[in-house]
């Protein structure tokens, strides 16, 4: 694999990671279970889709095929988005949301800390521009699972369900193929071993804090990073390419 | 001079005819509190349900930056909810009992808000006209004789003049498209034009709460007098896109120095504002279900907050 192709792929991961949560979290909009609560999700998904941007706009020079950040948002189709599975997940109830973001923030917050390090000054730069919104990511969903575990009865159970649900996905995070072996072998891409403890220890600590049982560690359900996603996919991609589909080559 | 009714009154009206604000301590008739508690809180309302009509377009944004000017727009009309219902608690009214009465029913919130998005188009039909006839209102309550409501409305303002701007810009951005894009501007406009020139309310002669209103120095301006203001604003803004209004009595009054326009519907307006428009179900719906599901999560954050201060006290 041609570095450029790598790093192209790279690229793509950590940008599709941020655009299809960042649809995800959008479908919130207006229906949050409070005011600040709607405020702070769309607050998180303008910030995701804003890193998607800015992440595509470097994909698509990288690649050098003239295609635009928009190309590379509404006319790919599934098998080449190249998210992983927990992003994709369904909103289903707020802690569902909640768990989604908290295990994808906590990895998201380090991930990007580590790739302020890279040998690649472009995402040098996207990295400590992103950290900023990160932190905040990393604190408010951290502490709705610690409020609705420590909450009430109710939130408690839906809240370790939550987790139990969307376990399976939070593996995949950590799971490096080639492309991730040859980025940082150059020194541009993140070592994902590097950042599992830090993962670890932050989950596991807020999830006491929360009075939350972890839960066992069993399948890894993968696939994104290699365009195989879940039935989920092809629904967001319906719903955000559909306008770009219907009236294409348009400026909008 | 004792504190007769009669001398508050008197001094109250006073300060008011003085442009001296109005503060949540001072003494105020209960009849102004009670169209203030009414207004500000329709106000409110009427941000969170018209986060739902643009809302609907999130996930179908056209471009990224669409997408994103949208996200920055909704989430400021939450904003903005959240200033006013502030400024409408300062009258001693709370957030949970104003959200029951939007909820029932009881509640209005703007006519606008139940009218359906159904192109692209409309997004930046809403930012245009709708916003642009939210401003012409808003920029007259800046300067209204309650401190704490003329305060959300300065801060108020200033996004919204940047919401306008963008709903123009995406109105000329389909206008100066393909034919298909500006045939989608010019149906959204034909859609939403009566429906925004509605949004200043009844004809003078029918506004139940104005004339008291004025006196009081909520309102400064007439339901007529803005409406007047926006058309003659608008008109302009539709020629420079070749756009259409949909109105065959619109014509430039030289006498007047205003544009003449034809009749409002006001037999559908009144069928909106009684909830017979095409999204009030709809809108009440989402509303209440919002609410409703969000119940257990409110009710983990306050329990949550009463285990750590017990904590706290503990330690």
């Amino acid at each position: 694999m041609e570095n450029k192709e790598a790093l192209f792929e790279y690229v793509l991961r950590i940008a599709d990671n941020a655009l299809i949560l960042g649809h995800r979290v959008s479908e919130w909009c207006g229906h949050g279970p409070s005011l600040e609560t709607d405020i702070g999700l769309t607050n998180i998904a303008l910030d995701l889709v804003g890193h998607a941007r800015v992440l595509l706009q470097y994909a698509a020079q990288v690649e050098g095929k003239g295609r635009s950040e928009d190309d590379l948002a509404f006319l790919r189709d599934i098998r080449d988005f190249k998210n992983v599975l927990l992003v994709e997940q369904p909103n289903g109830n707020f802690a569902n949301t909640i768990a989604r973001q908290f295990l994808f923030d906590t990895f998201n917050y380090h991930f990007f800390a580590a790739l302020s390090n890279s040998k690649n000054e472009k995402l040098v730069a996207i990295a400590k521009k992103s950290i900023k919104e990160l932190t905040y990511h990393y604190r408010y969903s951290a502490e709705w699972v610690i409020r609705l575990g420590d909450g009430t009865e109710e939130s408690h159970e839906k809240m370790q369900e939550a987790l139990d649900d969307i376990w399976d996905y939070a593996g995949e995070l950590f799971v490096a193929d080639e492309v991730d072996a040859k980025m940082l072998e150059e020194g541009i891409g993140v070592d994902l071993e590097a950042i599992r403890p830090l993962w670890e220890e932050r989950v596991n600590a807020i999830l006491k804090e929360a009075t939350l049982t972890r839960p066992k560690d069993g399948w890894i359900q993968k696939g994104g990073k290699q365009g195989k996603h879940t039935e989920q996919m092809g629904l967001v991609l319906a719903e955000m390419q559909w306008m770009q589909r219907a009236y294409p080559g348009m400026e909008w | 001079m004792e504190n007769t009714i009669e001398n508050l009154e008197a001094k109250f009206q006073a300060k008011i005819d003085a442009e001296i604000k109005i503060e949540p301590k001072d003494w105020m008739p209960e009849k102004y509190r009670k169209t203030l508690v009414r207004q500000i809180s329709q106000h409110a309302h009427s941000e969170i349900v018209g986060m739902l009509p643009e809302g609907n377009w999130i996930t179908r944004a056209p471009s990224l930056r669409r997408k994103i000017g949208l996200l920055a727009k909704v989430q400021d009309e939450g904003g903005h909810g959240l200033y006013l219902y502030s400024a409408a608690e300062t009258l001693g009214t709370s957030r949970e009992q104003m959200f029951e009465d939007l909820n029932s029913g009881k509640a209005k919130y703007s006519s606008i808000f139940n009218y359906p998005t159904l192109t692209w188009a409309d997004i930046g039909a809403v930012g245009w006209l709708v916003d642009g006839a939210a401003i012409m209102n808003q920029v007259m309550l800046t300067r209204a004789s309650y401190g704490p409501y003329a305060r959300a409305m300065v801060r108020i303002c200033k996004e919204e003049s940047f919401h306008q701007r963008q709903g123009y810009e995406i109105t000329m951005a389909l206008a100066q498209g393909t034919p298909e894009q500006k045939e989608m501007a010019q149906d959204a406009l034909n859609r939403w034009w009566w429906p925004s020139l509605m949004m200043f309310g009844p004809n003078d002669a029918d506004s139940t709460h104005s004339a008291q209103s004025m006196a009081w120095k909520i309102k400064r301006k007439s339901n007529d007098e803005l409406r007047q203001a926006f058309v003659d604003a608008t008109v302009p803004q539709a020629e420079f896109l070749g756009l259409t209004i949909p109105d065959k009595d619109l014509k430039w009054n030289e006498e007047r120095g205003h544009y003449d326009f034809g009749e409002i519907d006001w037999e559908e307006f009144w069928q909106v504002v009684k909830g017979g428009g095409p999204c009030n179900k709809d809108r009440l719906k989402a509303r209440n279900k919002a609410y409703k599901e969000g119940a257990w999560v409110r009710e983990a954050a306050m329990a949550h907050a009463e285990k750590r201060a017990e904590r706290r006290k503990n330690n």
